[in-house]
């Protein structure tokens, strides 16, 4: 099957498209064994990411089984997801670990 | 699945036979040059340190040339010093036979009467020592004897979704058939290490890899330094990698995702087997560096925009996700992951190939790095020269 997008993980929300996509397109990618498709609503650019489901504000966003980010605004399935309209958030090394702060 | 490959004294399995020839300062690297030059078998290695360095640094420098030294694909070391360098040439030949007893020589040059005289003699030692590293017999190993490090430099937008990813698969295969891999580069942890984290084996080592990140930021930002500022970087962002996070995956990834074993400082050999982290600098070389002077015998080092690099005793083999970058440097590239890209092949079928790849590169098979003799090296500090 010829691809357009990969995911990286099953649990993920948006898949990276490894071509430029053209509005209208439809963007076809492999859930493990499963062939999906998503028909993009905006051009997306070689490697950047493609929304699969609608995410509402402040959503976190996951890309390999993780959350790189979470939305600025409500992006639809389809949307173009990047720098523009997702953020990173911020956290301190403290609250990482498990023993309770730095160990001196 | 096995190998043909040296066994050692200490039990470790070395894929090459090396005669090495290691200077114990700057000013001896020429001469081993030389001398490398004149004896079939032989290798050498440029050193920038060794002198009019702080204790820290001259510490980091000791745990490189001993490292070299021990690791299992060298046979037998040849060393010259001047004879003023911080730590004389005598005092790291016998730190180095105290770890090793593997043959070991050392010459200096202030001694010996100059740089003539000092090749003399460390040819005719070297000569010897090839003569008798050629009668090392290989003898098949299992795979579980091999440790496999894991790098990535001039990575660019397909690094993080197929080349990094596909040796991630490559070392959980490692890993679950009992070998040890080995990811490094902490400054690139850094925004993910709350997700590298999570695969710690036990809390102690989850709490030490956020630890080694909090530590290597706390430093640079003792040096007035900010290792966040503009990440992702402009061109980053508009290769598709929204935000830190997005951009440590991609890097982290590439060490799979079986349980950290053990988190070690650079240019030191692992205890245990498994999922090792290493605790170096972001720039490769140095890694590269450290990761052999901590016994790794082989190295996957995936690339976007592609790199030449080769490191003098552990072969490097270079592997793209990038079909132009492939092609158009199909003189430095060993293996071409560009059908993830492309669709033909997925992530699974590429950490297959560099199982693959791995182990006929272990049974002897040259990387193209490992053809042109390629010797960079890099060795990480803490301070300025004094």
């Amino acid at each position: 099957m010829k691809i357009d997008a990969l995911m990286m993980d099953p649990k993920d929300n948006v898949v990276t498209c490894v071509r430029e996509v053209r509005v209208g397109e439809t963007v076809r990618y492999r859930n493990g064994e499963q062939e999906c498709a998503i028909v993009a609503k905006q051009d997306i650019p070689f490697c950047h990411k493609i929304a699969l489901e609608d995410l509402g504000k402040d959503a976190p966003v996951r890309k390999y089984g993780e959350q790189i980010g979470k939305t600025l605004e409500p992006i639809g399935a389809g949307m173009r997801v990047d720098h523009t309209n997702i953020y990173s958030v911020p956290r301190d090394y403290a609250s990482e670990y498990m023993g309770g702060g730095k160990a001196q | 699945m096995k190998f043909w490959g040296y066994r050692r004294s200490d039990g470790r399995v070395g894929i090459r036979n090396h005669v090495l020839i290691l200077p114990a300062c700057a000013c001896g690297s020429e001469s081993c040059r030389v001398v490398a030059s004149q004896v079939q078998g032989a290798v050498n290695i440029v050193f920038n340190t060794g002198c009019s360095d702080v204790a820290a640094n001259t510490a980091m420098s000791q745990k490189v040339l001993t490292g070299f030294a021990c690791n299992p694909n060298v046979y037998g070391v040849v060393i010259i010093g001047l004879g003023c360098e911080t730590v004389p040439h005598q005092e790291l030949r016998e730190k180095i036979q105290k770890m090793t007893d593997k043959p070991v020589v050392s010459f200096g040059i202030q001694e010996e009467g100059g740089t003539l005289k000092t090749i003399e003699k460390a040819v005719r030692a070297a000569r010897e020592m090839a003569a008798e590293a050629a009668l090392v017999q290989k003898e098949e190993c299992d795979v579980s004897e091999l440790l496999v490090a894991i790098e990535c430099g001039g990575s660019d937008a397909t690094s993080g979704i197929a080349a990094n990813p596909a040796a991630g698969n490559m070392s959980d295969r490692f890993v679950d058939m009992g070998a040890s891999t080995m990811m490094s580069e902490t400054i690139e942890f850094i925004g993910g290490e709350h997700v590298l984290a999570k695969r710690g084996a036990t809390p102690e080592i989850h709490d030490q890899i956020i630890r080694i990140c909090q530590e290597y930021e706390e430093h640079l930002t003792k040096a007035g330094q900010n290792c966040r500022a503009g990440q992702p970087t402009p061109g980053n962002k508009a290769g598709g990698l929204s935000t830190l996070e997005e951009k440590s995956l991609g890097c982290i990834r590439k060490g799979g995702t079986r349980p950290v074993v053990e988190v070690i400082e650079q240019a030191t050999q692992p205890t245990k087997k498994g999922a090792i982290i290493m605790d170096t600098a972001g720039y490769d070389i140095a890694s590269v560096t450290s990761m052999a002077a901590g016994g790794c015998v082989v190295m996957v080092f995936t690339t976007g925009r592609g790199t030449p690099t080769g490191n003098a005793i552990m072969p490097v083999l270079k592997v793209t996700a990038n079909k132009h970058t492939y092609q158009h440097m199909e003189d430095n590239m060993d293996v071409d992951l560009s059908g993830i890209i492309e669709g033909t092949e997925t992530i699974e079928d590429g950490g297959q190939k560099l199982v693959d790849a791995v182990m006929q590169v272990s049974n002897g098979r040259l990387t193209k790095a490992e053809a042109y003799g390629f010797s960079d090296i890099a060795v990480d500090h803490v301070c300025r020269f004094i």
